[in-house]
């Protein structure tokens, strides 16, 4: 087993709720609530959740694009000393940002449009220090030939490009100064199905050319089984599941990641789907329910559900849930993704 | 209400419609000959990536396409009572169009947020658009009555706490219920024909799983004739009687969704099909993908316009000549040189 290269420990992320004409604070959104996991070096682990779960609020404060309300995120740095970024300042950050970098899912506005591809990619190497445009030059070319983009192409502006070739040249801008972990926050969402298919096989490919290890953040269960190594499930801002790809797909061990399954409509017209679809809608984060925060929607919810939060507990090696009943449901047959 | 079509009759003929845009930069020519029929009480999946002109069919038939954009040739018949109506002729702001748009054929758009007015209640847009088709029926329901029709349509689409989501903004309502207030304004006027412009894509997949459930249970009880467009073959698969594959304006195949799933005949659909990740594909390993990329729609290539990337291009015919939709059978077909009688290239 590899060490880990991040390790994420009780991360908290509150966000105040304003009310008023004096702003008094109200209350709290509790985004991301006592999250712990561990990213081991190589690997690809995939956050999977619904919409407002806090798998992207967990992935900004790891990149410290915001800063945690409580917790740890240590990071091993190439000579091995760990350091939590967490309570870093922006300024000591500055140089982790080399090793950092992040994958955005819009191709459309995360370049920008008055930059030629040449400014967008290279931006980063100035910013860490690289003054000879000469290199820089290079180092794009090098670049966009990686991601399978002509270096000719380097003095164009972004409108002359399609969605998929934008998104190849937002990866070109995270790999750029070398990156050894990459937060994708839903890479693929936005591309067509054909392209698609395309970016996916590139992240494939370059994670092994360039060893790097792979924060996915996703909602695609389909994407995320063809990608990951690992799976986390995000539900209301916590973890859920956590296991390997295979033995979460296998035998989900949470009632929420096995309904998450089933929820995907599967392309053959012979998979009959409406069965065990999941009741209700996800609860608010800032006034979540008693208890297990999935007992209100959970079809073996019992009463000791509402009363007691379970806790994240390991059920067979490596495996974990956060269900008081995780050892005993029998899951197995529920996913066909 | 409206009289039993004969079930042989198809209730919308699409014959050949052709839709240009003309710019400055050139002419898009976004529908591009496109024929399909629409039968009463049947779902008709139309699936495509971006700029197939899926949507800019589904807004030709309801004569919403906007100016420069115009309908350039073709048949849009849509079945009212006996007669056929051609909807390409009918001025699009004039009586006859605005009395069949919303009533006779009603629209769920992709993006509920945008489609209601965020200024009034949920409530009171479908009152109106209830009281404003009775008028032009010539009946007359008064608001008392609508609000209670409303009422009836919340619970149908299984809006909890109706009366007070009647009273809500928008704004007030979730993603989930927003959708489902939508859908209740669809089907307000008891559509014939209900077009659903990539419903759920907007949606988590547990909602998704909720509305397509709903949508399903709606169509059967309504009997309504629907017209689902999604880039999701998932969706379609689950959704869809029959199925139209677009690309870049054309029909690359049609047919019942068990022969598109499991005999796709156009090598379209095939690397479609094989591109999704699902549970037959092996994990981390390369996917096979369509080579090239979408052309831009100023540079549409000649003859097929997806030879350039289809692995069976055949170099005498494909690049040269436009793949006419050849009927294999009943309800089945495809536009490929490589399943039509080939002439000798000239």
């Amino acid at each position: 087993m590899t060490a880990p290269l991040l390790e994420v420990r009780g991360l908290r992320k509150f966000f105040p709720i304003a009310k008023g004409l004096l702003h008094r604070v109200s209350g709290h959104v509790r985004a991301v609530d006592d999250v712990s996991f561990v990213v081991r070096e190589g690997e690809a682990l995939g956050l999977v959740g619904e919409s407002g779960c806090g798998k992207t609020t967990t992935a900004r404060c790891i990149l410290r694009a915001i800063r945690p309300t409580a917790g740890e995120v240590l990071y091993r740095m190439r000579d091995d000393r760990v350091v939590d970024l967490a309570p870093m300042s922006e300024a000591d950050l500055v140089p982790l940002r080399e090793d950092i970098q992040m994958i955005f899912q819009d191709p459309f506005g995360s370049l920008n449009p008055r930059m030629t591809l040449f400014d967008n990619v290279g931006e980063p190497l100035l910013v860490h220090g690289m003054s000879s445009r000469r290199a820089r030059l290079d180092r794009v070319a090098e670049m966009l030939g990686l991601v399978g983009l002509r270096p000719e192409f380097m003095h164009r502006y972004p409108h002359a490009f399609s969605g998929g070739q934008r998104q190849r040249i937002g990866i070109a801008r995270a790999l750029v100064t070398g990156p050894r972990l990459v937060v994708a926050d839903e890479p693929v969402s936005a591309l067509d199905v054909s392209v698609q298919a395309q970016v996916l096989n590139l992240l494939l490919e370059l994670q092994s050319r360039l060893r790097l290890t792979f924060l996915f953040v996703a909602h695609d269960l389909s994407v995320v089984r063809h990608i990951c190594d690992r799976v986390a499930v995000m539900y209301v801002g916590q973890l859920v599941e956590l296991a390997t790809t295979e033995a979460i797909f296998r035998r989900p061990r949470h009632p929420y990641t096995a309904a998450l399954m089933r929820a995907v409509p599967v392309p053959d017209p012979r998979v009959a789907g409406d069965d065990g679809i999941l009741p209700g809608e996800v609860p608010s984060p800032a006034s979540p329910p008693s208890g297990c925060y999935f007992h209100p929607r959970c079809v073996f919810a019992e009463e000791r559900c509402r009363r007691e939060a379970p806790a994240l507990r390991e059920v067979t090696q490596g495996h974990f849930a956060l269900c008081h009943f995780a050892a005993e449901l029998d899951l197995a047959c529920a996913s066909h993704v | 209400m409206h009289p039993t079509p004969t079930a042989t009759d198809p209730l919308l003929r699409v014959r050949d419609l052709r839709v240009s845009f003309p710019l400055d930069e050139g002419t898009v020519r976004a529908v591009d000959g496109v024929s399909f029929d629409v039968f009463p009480g049947q779902v008709v999946g139309i699936v495509g990536e971006s700029g197939c002109g899926k949507s800019v069919t589904m807004r030709a038939i309801l004569q919403l396409i906007d100016p420069p954009g115009r309908v350039t040739s073709g048949e849009i018949l849509y079945r009212q009572g006996t007669e056929p109506i051609d909807l390409v002729r009918l001025p699009p702001r004039g009586r006859e169009m605005r009395a069949l748009r919303g009533a006779e054929i009603a629209l769920i758009p992709q993006e509920p947020m945008a489609a209601f007015s965020p200024v009034h209640t949920v409530g009171a847009q479908i009152i109106e658009a209830i009281m404003l088709h009775a008028r032009q029926d010539g009946r007359k329901i008064g608001r008392e009555q609508a609000r209670a029709m409303t009422l009836d349509l919340f619970r149908d689409v299984g809006i909890s706490m109706a009366a007070q989501r009647i009273d809500a903004y928008s704004w007030q309502l979730s993603g989930g219920l927003r959708q489902r207030a939508m859908i209740a304004m669809a089907l307000s006027c008891k559509p014939r024909l209900l077009i659903a412009d990539e419903p759920t894509t907007a949606i988590d997949v547990t909602t998704q799983a909720q509305i397509l459930a709903l949508l399903r249970e709606l169509q059967h009880k309504y009997q309504m004739a629907v017209i689902f467009i999604t880039h999701d073959l998932g969706v379609i698969a689950r959704m869809a009687n029959y199925v139209v594959v677009m690309y870049l304006g054309r029909v690359m195949e049609e047919g019942p969704v068990d022969d598109i799933f499991h005999a796709p005949l156009h090598p379209y659909t095939r690397a479609l099909l094989r591109s999704i990740p699902s549970l037959k594909t092996e994990t981390r390993t390369a996917l096979p993908v369509i080579a090239g990329t979408l052309p831009h729609p100023f540079n549409r290539p000649p003859g097929c316009p997806f030879h350039p990337r289809c692995e069976d291009m055949l170099p005498k015919h494909c690049a040269t000549a436009v793949p006419a939709l050849h009927e294999l059978g009943p309800r089945r077909s495809v536009s490929c040189f490589l399943h039509s009688d080939l002439a000798e290239p000239a």
